[in-house]
């Protein structure tokens, strides 16, 4: 395992209201953390941060050692990212869309045909992969998502909320995949569904209220309830927020 | 300037994705006519030149270019890809530039289409040329300038509709400002210099002196200048707002 990940005391204010209060952890390759919390307790925002949208207002984050503050390109360059809610070029097919994107990772001709091949394959988004994304199923689209997200295999991989509003179905397709890559990867995923976390994670961080509450692999949280239940740790320690 | 590129035509094929680019244009092109035509006496005047088609164009841009400038920004906002567009390996000045350009090509492509009537002028007598095209680089900066003041605004909401009457006010206010209709708004109250200043500000005698053939490197710096602050408040404006 080696460490890509390093958040340092990250916080982020809006006005008077802190939305993220120092905020550290580190993480390596062969790791899925997921954030787990309530909505609103700052998981987004946390990963804005990290991947270089929003401005920390203090701490920093290291990614693939480099620093997100210093060199933000850098970060952006080394990182896959996949926004809340996924969003796409609606007019867009995801052959044109990941083919945009694939041109902006850097890459040209028949490497360039070849990365967007491999995404389309990874994702299983061959059938649909000629048609706009604003006719795509909530599945397909999130899949699209995933897919330029994956284009430059990076080392880590942010993932909000990536099974948010699926099926059952497409749910498990979405497990899988980072299931298989999580062997080489750094990736981190935010949910607010308990039983996502038992079924990809192998560390989880419990977020409220903008603070890192719990840290631990799901099974010795479970361990700690005593019941055996998920369900209870995290409402036992996201009660008083 | 790759990536530049990159935005640029994937801006520029997305007008050309939807009816928009259509109507746009077909749109323009008839109004351009009619108002050539009809108001502007083209074949009445009996003059081989392009007078009474350029002149109408700071009003059709006034309407036209704000549709086409409020979705740059508003639109990233509202559908969440400002996000995607902010954490790809791009620079802000890339991304600010690669659309405001796809934009201002699309407004070159719709005016361009205006070559029937350059053939027409050419058929019926001997125009000077030279001011025809004078007055095509003219009208091309000052539709520069109001893309570029309607890209600045798109960058403030996610409301296409407010994008757009905002920047049809302040391309009006910019359109007349040496005129007396906004200058007695201020000559109550402010000093001299200030309404001069105001009086500077306004387009249309910058584009009346290119559109006489004279093209007067002070006219190009001030659609110029104006158009890369607009682009810088662009830029800054995204940066700063783009959590919203």
């Amino acid at each position: 395992m080696t460490q890509v990940l390093s958040i340092h005391g990250l916080t982020k204010r809006f006005g008077p209201k802190t939305v993220v209060d120092d905020v550290s952890f580190t993480a390596g390759t062969g790791e899925v953390v997921g954030f787990l919390g309530p909505n609103g307790a700052g998981k987004s925002t946390t990963m804005k941060m990290i991947v270089g949208f929003l401005t920390p207002s203090a701490g920093t984050a290291v990614v693939c050692g480099h620093d997100v503050l210093r060199d933000p390109l850098a970060v952006k360059a080394a990182v896959g990212y996949l926004p809340e809610g996924a969003p796409a070029y609606p007019d867009m097919t995801p052959l044109g869309f990941l083919t945009f994107i694939a041109g902006v990772r850097g890459y040209d001709g028949p490497d360039r045909r070849k990365r967007v091949e491999r995404a389309i394959e990874m994702t299983r988004i061959h059938d649909v992969a000629r048609q706009p994304i604003e006719t795509l199923s909530k599945g397909y689209k999130r899949r699209v998502g995933l897919a330029q997200s994956l284009l430059h295999d990076p080392t880590v991989l942010i993932l909000d909320e990536p099974t948010d509003g699926l099926d059952p179905n497409q749910k498990q397709v979405v497990r899988e995949l980072i299931r298989g890559m999580a062997q080489e990867k750094c990736i981190v995923i935010s949910t607010h569904i308990l039983e996502e976390v038992d079924a990809v994670c192998s560390r989880a961080m419990i977020i409220t209220s903008g603070k890192v509450v719990a840290d631990d692999s799901p099974a010795n949280l479970k361990a700690q309830s005593g019941s055996g239940d998920l369900d209870e740790v995290f409402r036992k320690v996201t009660a008083n927020a | 300037m790759r990536n530049v590129n990159l935005v640029f035509r994937r801006e520029f094929a997305a007008y050309f994705a939807t009816p928009l680019a259509y109507i746009f244009i077909v749109i323009f092109l008839a109004l351009a006519g009619i108002l050539t035509f009809r108001l502007g006496g083209f074949l009445d005047r009996e003059q081989a030149d392009l007078m009474p088609f350029f002149e109408f164009h700071p009003w059709l841009y006034l309407f036209l270019i704000p549709a086409l400038s409020m979705r740059l920004w508003a639109e990233e906002r509202r559908l969440g890809t400002i996000e995607l567009l902010l954490t790809l390996p791009i620079s802000m000045t890339e991304a600010v530039v690669g659309k405001y350009l796809a934009a201002w090509a699309f407004t070159a492509t719709a005016v361009a289409l205006t070559f029937p009537l350059w053939l027409t002028v050419n058929y019926l007598g001997n125009p000077d040329n030279g001011v025809i095209l004078a007055s095509y680089v003219g009208s091309l900066l000052m539709a520069g300038a109001y893309l570029a003041i309607g890209s600045m605004i798109s960058a403030t909401t996610k409301n296409q509709v407010i994008a757009f009457v905002v920047t049809t006010t302040t391309c009006f206010i910019l359109t007349l400002a040496g005129s007396p209709a906004v200058l007695d708004f201020f000559s109550a109250w402010a000093p001299a210099d200030v309404i001069q200043s105001i009086g500077n500000f306004g387009f249309l005698p910058h584009f009346q002196s290119i559109q006489r053939g004279v093209i007067d490197l002070r006219d190009l710096i001030f659609f110029g200048s104006l158009i890369i602050i607009a682009l810088i408040a662009n830029a800054i404006i995204v940066d700063w707002r783009k959590a919203f």
